[in-house]
């Protein structure tokens, strides 16, 4: 395979994870921390960027022991390195920012059990190189974090009148509290959803369009023809 | 015609091999998070530290030292590392002169999340708790954290009565905190309507902390003011004294303010 054939894969791979196969919005996976940590922008980045670190790490370490580690003992194994990784990150944040950790609470070391983790590493970083599994990883982290900013950036938005703590309204802006209570994570993921599935069903229907459009413009041109044929 | 069933031969599992993986990678997962806590935790010593000294500061502002102790049945000894059970931790603030300004300490109780941490500032002349700083909590953004910002509430903690009995072993009236529009005398709490939990918690918390320390602490407090008591020894709040005044905003929003 050539280099280029092998970059294009990863191309796609990235984008697939980003936006085809969208963890959040696409595969409906990681809807706990989805929903509980997104009342403002900075968590839902956080947590993403969180998520992405340990995705993107344990990835790569499996892939790189895959034909090590025996088929009976691999999901012991994964959840090792996965839980190894969650605490790393656990640690690093209460480094970086401790007001991230309190806001993020339990929520970081749950991603141990996060099934989009698991799932990658058993689905993918287990049969590929590493190059690949990392590739894989990043796309799905980068997909995860931007559905967790888009639930995140619309409840803080609606619910605060805030954006990274910035108010955005003005003092006369009474906030929607309800947004960053749990039933608006609903209502945010809910509208969310539907607009993901309003563009899937558009491209669905977007061939048929232009093949309805391509058969009226060669109708018009035979009619046309046949009525210059007639004069 | 033969009724034979075709025979699956299981390959032999290699225990050996089992375990020998499992070892190693534990033992590289160990060594990398024995090597990430010794690098982050200075920086995260340094966090904790940060959090405390602006509340301890906010609550007194005008203290120019904050010294560090621990009091049990023993006495008093300068605070260091996590308070034993039986031990509590307090800081005591003192003026420019070198006097005993107050002593502020930290209690919490559940809240409708979590536990609600409350630091709460005590001075004798009074006998009395002179202001609050909450420093954990996960309440309901909008409802439960108005602990935080409630003017209505935080003057309860103005001049909140902590007098010992005669026998200085318990509080002469526990703190408590009565139901909205209910407060009578100088230890209730008047709590937040629709955030009755939340105050109880934030009461509860002062009442425990406060039944425990006080007793302990209030026959040592003459020592403490002349600077005995292991005032020297006492572990100084580091760089308290270089955090400049006005406080910048806490390092510890809380989730109304992170919303």
């Amino acid at each position: 395979m050539s280099r280029s054939v092998i970059q294009a894969s990863n191309m796609e791979q990235l984008l697939e994870g980003i936006w085809e196969q969208n963890p959040l919005f696409v595969m409906a996976l990681g809807m706990c921390p989805a929903l509980a940590v997104t009342v403002s922008a900075f968590n839902a980045l956080g947590m993403g960027l969180a998520t992405t670190f340990v995705l993107i790490c344990s990835c790569t370490l499996i892939s790189m022991l895959r034909h090590f580690i025996p088929k009976e003992v691999r999901i012991a194994t994964y959840i090792v390195i996965i839980a190894t990784f969650v605490t790393l990150v656990d640690y690093i944040i209460q480094a970086v920012s401790l007001a991230l950790y309190e806001a993020l609470g339990a929520f970081i070391q749950l991603i141990v059990v996060n099934c989009i983790i698991l799932g990658r590493v058993e689905s993918h970083a287990a049969k590929n190189p590493p190059l690949s599994a990392l590739v894989n990883a990043l796309g799905m982290g980068i997909g995860f974090t931007i559905g967790l900013f888009a639930l995140g950036s619309v409840r803080e938005i609606l619910g605060a009148g805030k954006l990274f703590g910035i108010s955005l309204f003005g003092e006369h802006f009474q906030p929607w509290v309800v947004m960053v209570l749990p039933p608006g994570g609903f209502f945010v993921l809910g509208l969310w959803l539907l607009f993901f599935a309003w563009l899937a069903k558009r491209k669905e229907q977007r061939p048929l369009i232009h093949a309805g459009d391509e058969a009226i413009m060669a109708l018009r041109a035979t009619t046309e023809k046949g009525a210059r044929h007639g004069a | 015609m033969s009724d034979q069933q075709p025979i699956h031969i299981v390959p032999p599992v290699n225990s050996l091999r089992m375990v020998r993986t499992l070892m190693l990678v534990t033992a590289l997962c160990g060594g990398l998070i024995v090597a990430v806590w010794q690098i982050t935790l200075p920086a995260i010593a340094a966090n904790k530290k940060v959090v405390l000294e602006r509340s301890v500061r906010a609550l007194i502002p005008n203290a120019a030292q904050i010294v560090e102790y621990d009091v049990s049945d023993k006495g008093v000894t300068p605070g260091k590392g996590d308070p034993a059970a039986g031990v509590v931790r307090f800081y005591a603030a003192y003026d420019k002169d070198g006097k005993l300004d107050a002593i502020a300490a930290e209690g919490g109780a559940r809240g409708y999340s979590d536990t609600v941490r409350v630091l709460y500032g005590y001075r004798q002349a009074c006998e009395c708790i002179f202001g609050i700083q909450v420093t954990q909590m996960r309440e309901t953004p909008g409802i439960g954290d108005k602990i935080i910002t409630d003017p209505a509430f935080l003057k309860n903690f103005e001049k909140l009565d902590v007098s010992l009995s005669p026998d200085m072993k318990s509080l002469f009236n526990a703190v408590k905190t009565v139901k909205h529009g209910t407060k009578q005398f100088g230890w209730e709490i008047d709590a937040i309507s629709g955030a009755t939990i939340t105050s109880k918690a934030v009461g509860r918390g002062i009442n425990d902390s406060a039944k425990h320390l006080l007793p302990l602490l209030i026959p040592h407090l003459e020592k403490l003011g002349k600077g005995e008591g292991g005032r020297e020894k006492g572990k100084t709040l580091g760089s308290a004294l270089s955090i400049p005044f006005p406080l910048p905003p806490s390092l510890f929003p809380s989730e109304g303010e992170t919303a």
